[in-house]
């Protein structure tokens, strides 16, 4: 008990650079679990950017590609797929819900991309959440656009804005579809997702915007307007790939094995669980990075604390033989800096703690509203709590070394101290 | 009873090539106030911290409430330390972050012999502030408020909490200038006859010998100089 009292006492005695340590224990503290719980929501909502799909079917190619430019609209597709092939699998009696996909087309540097009603309906994101609109509905027309949140707000677009369409996928193409501008009638909700940087149009559209023009340029002096497109047959002969949903989820690999042996032409079936995974894997190095500098934030937290504690050993000279004098023993002077070690270390973990809560809480109505990404409330998990114990045998180790020169000196001073 | 039997006492620093202490005989016999006399160098600190039981001797005896204790272990020596001595400094003797009392209660922490003996410490304290002539008002102030003669005061006060049988003074008055001398030696003297501790106290001023019945010169007892 005595112990206690004088550890709390003596640490009260030097709030101001035990408090400095302690904020600098749980700012370190805070940056770790920080850094953990920006790892995880990165991972969850990268894992998320597609929920509900079972299938996404392209051209063969590999799983990442395929997933690259269908669902992050990254990279372009090595091969289209047929309308027919398309139509086969709308009809097969496992499908539940397909959404076509066409791209090439870009506006500003943002991807267009051509698909059906159905996108609104079937798409899911994070968590079976569907697209909802901010302003206006989904396209009808051949000439609608339908902007995803980050589009509409960097380029200033509301409701009406005709935009022209480019041809490629680049922002410096030179062929621009100019003869046949779309207007605005939708914006989405931001989503957090590639989706925010689509502009989505119906396959006619894309049918239409392309009719006049032959192996990716406008065939001089053949200039098809955009009412007489508009009448003409627009049904696509090709797409890029499509989404698909299942009646039964549990038939996802043996329907998955029988696009793969498709025979009319070869397709590529991808998971997107599976293939998501795969990325992660690719492009999650950063994550080792991520961990790796905040090791050493914390072991410049510790070293921080155990620089205090060391250069408190001169100035509490005279407390220990103080002490030593009233019938401590040697032990209990090892044990004080310990307990104040883990004194600090407690509370800097706790504070830590706290301090990611609170900046969890502070930005999630932020990022909802900018990035449309739903931040999980922190929750310390197993661990979170491994890590914390882990900091706190490290600071103990770490001041077991100011401790043993106490414990040393108590025994070298004996009761006379020169100061 | 003798308080302190040396005999044959020789100490020698680690890696010294002579000893700093050599004492054939002394003994202090319990109530006796013994003005230890010696310059700096002459082993008044390591013959301190052999009675106080934190440095042992390379050769020889010491007995203390007739205990060996140069044959005890550390820990029975801290713990002897704990139950019969009490132990004043010449200067910062208090915990600044403890107030008077629980600076002077201290020792009670420690040593439940010292607990017992005090009965009620709160109560032990307070007595001894008013013998020590530390009036009410000064109670409520921060230890590090007091002038260095109260403080001392203080440091007398947690010295003899308990009623330890051996007072160790070491240069208590350096600090004090005459009349807060006189007047602390004779506060002392007052208190430990009161409870019958020996004082073993420390100096190298010779104007204070006048106020001991018995004086011992160190130079005189130790050989090794």
């Amino acid at each position: 008990m005595i112990l206690l009292k004088l550890t709390w006492r003596s640490l009260w005695n030097r709030r101001i650079s035990v408090l400095l340590t302690l904020i600098s224990i749980a700012i370190s503290v805070s940056l770790l679990l920080g850094v953990e719980y920006i790892r995880k929501e990165a991972k969850s909502s990268f894992m998320n950017t597609i929920s509900g799909t079972d299938l996404v079917v392209g051209a063969r190619s590999g799983q990442v590609q395929l997933l690259l430019y269908s669902v992050f609209r990254i990279g372009n597709a090595t091969n289209n797929i047929g309308w027919d092939t398309y139509q086969h699998y709308v009809k097969h009696d496992q499908i539940a819900w397909t959404i076509p996909l066409s791209l090439g087309d870009s506006h500003k540097g943002y991807r267009v991309l051509g698909t059906n009603q159905d996108y609104f309906k079937h798409y899911r994101y994070a968590y079976q959440q569907p697209l909802s609109f901010a302003q206006g509905k989904p396209f009808e027309g051949v000439y609608d656009a339908v902007l995803g949140a980050e589009v509409a707000k960097r380029l200033g677009y509301t409701l009406g804005t005709q935009i022209i369409l480019a041809h490629g996928a680049n922002g410096a193409s030179f062929s621009e579809h100019k003869n046949k501008p779309f207007s605005v009638v939708g914006i989405l909700k931001p989503t957090g997702t590639p989706i925010d940087r689509t502009v989505h149009v119906s396959l006619e559209g894309i049918e239409a915007i392309h009719l006049d023009w032959q192996s990716g340029a406008p065939v001089p002096g053949f200039n098809i307007s955009a009412e007489k497109a508009a009448r003409m047959n627009l049904e696509p002969e090709t797409i890029t790939a499509f989404l698909a949903g299942l009646k039964n989820r549990s038939a996802t690999f043996r329907l998955q094995r029988e696009i793969n042996q498709y025979k009319q032409e070869p397709l590529l079936a991808a998971v997107p669980g599976v293939a998501l995974a795969e990325l992660w894997q690719a492009i999650g190095q950063f994550e080792i990075v991520l961990r790796i500098i905040t090791i050493f934030v914390l072991i410049a937290g510790l070293l921080g604390m155990l620089t205090t504690l060391l250069s408190t050993l001169n100035e509490r000279r005279r407390e220990m033989a103080i002490l030593r004098a009233v019938g401590a023993y040697p032990r209990y002077i090892f044990m004080l800096f310990l307990l104040e070690a883990l004194f600090i270390v407690v509370m800097g973990c706790l504070l830590g703690c706290a301090l990611v809560f609170a900046g969890v809480q502070f930005a999630q109505p932020w990022v909802i509203a900018e990035y449309g990404l739903h931040l999980n409330t922190w929750i310390p998990g197993w661990s979170d709590g491994l890590m914390l114990l882990l900091v706190t045998v490290l600071a103990v180790i770490f001041s077991t070394l100011p401790a043993l020169i106490a414990y040393r000196r108590t025994l070298q001073d004996g009761l006379t101290v020169k100061i | 009873m003798n308080i302190v039997e040396l005999a044959q006492l020789r100490y020698r620093w680690k890696g010294q090539s002579k000893d700093i202490l050599n004492i054939p005989e002394l003994t202090i016999a319990q109530g006796e106030h013994v003005f230890l006399r010696g310059e700096s160098g002459s082993g008044k600190t390591t013959l301190l911290n052999l009675l106080a039981g934190i440095l042992t001797p390379t050769d020889g005896s010491i007995r203390l409430l007739e205990e060996d204790l140069h044959s005890a272990s550390s820990s029975k020596r801290d713990r002897f330390r704990a139950d019969h001595m009490g132990v004043i400094f010449q200067q910062f003797n208090l915990l600044p972050y403890l107030s008077m009392v629980e600076n002077i209660t201290l020792p009670c922490s420690f040593s439940k012999r010292r607990r017992d003996k005090a009965g009620d410490p709160q109560q032990a304290a307070t007595q001894l502030l008013d013998h020590l002539q530390l009036d009410e008002s000064l109670r409520s102030k921060m230890v590090t408020e007091l002038s260095v003669g109260q403080q001392q005061r203080v440091a007398v006060a947690r010295a003899l909490i308990g009623q330890p049988e051996i007072i160790i003074a070491d240069e208590p008055t350096s600090a004090l200038d005459t009349s807060t001398r006189d007047r602390f030696i004779d506060l002392l003297f007052t208190q430990a006859e009161a409870q019958n501790s020996t004082i073993i106290f420390v100096s190298h001023d010779p104007h204070i010998a006048s106020h001991f019945p018995r004086v011992i010169e160190l130079s005189e007892i130790n050989t090794a100089l």
